[in-house]
């Protein structure tokens, strides 16, 4: 039996500001974890990071990062995708300096 | 200080001028990611976790006040308002836009400095002793020597593509300032019947397989260095191994051919290269020498210095912690702590970098130092304007005197920056500093180094460190693993691993336990944390980090 598929995001740093975004349904962009799209069929994030890859003037390094499902929308499972979102831990700047 | 020529000038300029150009191709998508990163790589820039990341390389540590007025400027116009000094003498912005990085290029050669061979398999920024010029223990200032290898190395043609990154580090003093045995080539000035020369050491290096470095050629003369460098790096180019990036670095060549087998091929090599330099290297560096020529030392009483040692305690600690002795007399080397407990280390704002540069041009012979411990040196000031000095440096809180105490650590940027670490160091670098800071043993404890790395590549150098830790992911959890007994000297040594590693929240009390087990053995207070582990060994120290260890063997027994 194969492994189950663990939910995905696709995730990428920004080609400018090089901040690390997520890609929405809509195929646009977003730097919140939580407008992401989740992707649940194996065949389907695979589709999907191919169409991200080939923005390469928008986008550096897209990549499928696995998250949990929450109330508030995608969580992420480990703790650098949690500090890509958040931004650095050692004291406040960065992305979450942004909200 | 060294002066650009008319050709620094203008090479800088034209590798600006290139980059601005692949920058654009980049942007309107004529250029890949895969084309663009060499590309990017060779001229500084990395992507890391949350931004581009531009390293700036502060040659052989000196910088001059208008230099680091320009670090402040490009810090607030194009970054967040800081920059971070890191462990080779390098200044890194964490959050440059990748179209505004031409434009630090430019504003950064309008004050002789660059990115060039900051990043990628090239030979990197040279590194020396960050108190040359001015230690009292030096034989020679070993900055102009780093001069001429940086400009030997930069754009050198063979050595464009190599195996693997390669560092080079100088002193000019026996006491080891500048971390040489764990560089790929460490140069240490010595003398022999009176001649000047180097001994040459080979094959050290931290990261995955550390290794201290091996002894290569006792004295080599001074005239023959570029040659002699030059047979080393080209002996390597040929067989370095190219099929696995983690056995590239000499370190590894060395060690599976024997320093006997290298020694020699590099010998035959240099035979041939000895006879293609035609002295026009030492023409080149008598010209650099004569720029690196001493200030004018004033002779004045230090009344004002021997007033407020004895009536200002704050003061006199800091006097005590953090200068080192001036060769000439009077005067003192002041080391500026950028390890404010609780703060990053290495971090300075851009108003601290503008106080630091006022102070260097008022009291300083202009003159600045980056060392690789991650602080400021303001190496030439006269001891009578060490009180104004100090008062100033305290309204901008970096009046810290923690200079090679507890607090003072060496920390990568870890998991909160750097797109490799696999755990985060600065977090536990702020716990412990604000943890002794608050239990008032910082100044009892005495010299202890720590050092942390975020992940097995080392940048914060937990190898040597007194106490090493080590950040890693263990089953998607930060997990830290301690070493003990190294040592960054002239007396080099790795540290040995403890035992298992400690959770994140387990860390600080650990160092705690190892702390007071180091009280509790010392003979008395003249004894460092170092000379009690090298006296007793390992064993009461993994007794007091793994009490539940000594509790289950004594329930067995």
């Amino acid at each position: 039996m194969s492994r189950i598929f663990t939910p995905k995001v696709i995730t990428a740093n920004a080609l400018i500001e090089g901040d690390v975004i997520y890609l929405a349904a809509d195929d646009s962009w977003t730097r919140e974890l939580t407008e992401a799209e989740v992707l649940t069929d194996e065949a389907h994030a695979q589709l999907r990071l191919l169409e991200a890859e080939s923005r390469q003037a928008e986008v550096v390094g897209a990549y499928l990062a696995d998250v949990k499902p929450s109330v508030t929308g995608p969580e992420p499972t480990h703790f650098r995708e949690e500090f890509r979102r958040t931004g650095p831990s050692n004291y406040f700047h960065g992305k979450q300096a942004q909200r | 200080m060294y002066q650009y020529s008319d050709f620094d000038a203008a090479f800088v300029a034209s590798r600006n001028a290139q980059f601005r150009q692949q920058v654009e191709r980049r942007i309107d998508g004529s250029l890949t990611e895969d084309e663009f990163r060499p590309l990017r790589l060779m001229n500084g820039l990395y992507l890391q976790l949350h931004a581009y990341m531009l390293r700036v390389a502060i040659p052989y540590g000196t910088l001059s006040s208008a230099q680091m007025r320009q670090l402040a400027y490009i810090a607030e116009r194009f970054d967040k308002g800081y920059g971070h000094f890191t462990t080779r003498q390098n200044i890194q912005y964490n959050w440059p836009r990748l179209s505004d990085v031409p434009d630090i290029l430019d504003a950064l050669a309008e004050v002789q400095l660059h990115a060039i061979q900051t990043s990628g398999n090239t030979i990197r920024n040279v590194t020396a002793d960050h108190f040359a010029g001015a230690a009292a223990d030096e034989i020679a200032d070993p900055r102009p020597v780093a001069e001429l290898i940086r400009q030997w190395s930069t754009d050198h043609p063979e050595f464009q593509f190599l195996p693997r990154k390669f560092k080079i580090a100088v002193t000019g003093s026996p006491n080891d300032r500048a971390v040489t045995k764990a560089h790929d080539i460490g140069l240490r000035m010595v003398e022999q019947n009176g001649e000047p020369g180097f001994e040459v050491i080979v094959g050290g290096g931290l990261g995955r397989t550390p290794m201290i470095g091996k002894v290569i050629r006792e004295f080599l003369p001074r005239a023959e260095l570029l040659p002699y460098l030059e047979a080393i790096v080209s002996v390597w180019n040929l067989l370095g191994r190219r099929d696995n990036k983690y056995k590239a670095r000499i370190k590894i060549t060395v060690h599976e051919h024997g320093i006997d087998d290298i020694r020699a091929r590099v010998e035959e090599r240099f035979a041939l290269l000895r006879t293609a330099f035609n002295g026009v290297d030492q023409q080149i560096l008598a010209g650099i020498e004569a720029q690196f020529a001493a200030p004018d030392f004033r002779t004045a009483p230090t009344d004002a210095f021997d007033t407020a040692y004895a009536e200002d305690p704050v003061f006199r600690s800091w006097a005590d912690t953090n200068l080192a002795p001036h060769r000439a007399d009077g005067y003192a080397i002041v080391q500026v702590s950028l390890k404010a407990q609780g703060e990053t280390p290495g971090d300075a704002s851009a108003d601290q970098m503008r106080l630091l540069a006022d102070l260097a041009a008022r009291y300083g012979h202009d003159e600045l130092r980056i060392s690789h411990e991650q602080n400021v040196i303001l190496p030439h000031v006269h001891k009578s304007d060490l009180p104004a000095i100090h008062a100033e440096l305290e309204a901008q809180r970096l009046a810290t005197a923690n200079i090679g105490l507890i607090s003072d650590i060496i920390a990568c940027p870890g998991m909160d920056y750097c797109a490799l670490a696999t755990a985060r160091s600065i977090p536990i670098a702020q716990e412990i500093a604000t943890r002794f800071d608050e239990l008032k043993l910082e100044h009892d404890i005495g010299a202890l180094k720590i050092k942390i790395s975020g992940c097995i590549n080392a940048c914060g150098h937990h190898h040597v460190g007194h106490i090493g830790i080590l950040g890693l992911d263990r089953a998607g959890v930060e997990n830290y693993q301690i070493t003990l007994g190294g040592d960054h000297t002239e007396t080099a040594a790795l540290g040995a691993r403890t035992g298992r590693g400690f959770a994140a929240d387990e860390v600080i009390p650990a160092i705690e336990r190892l702390v007071y087990a180091y009280l509790d053995l010392r003979t008395d207070r003249s004894e460092t944390f170092l000379e009690t582990y090298r006296r007793l060994g390992a064993d009461p120290f993994k007794a007091a980090l793994y009490p539940e260890k000594q509790e289950s063997r004594a329930n067995a027994a």
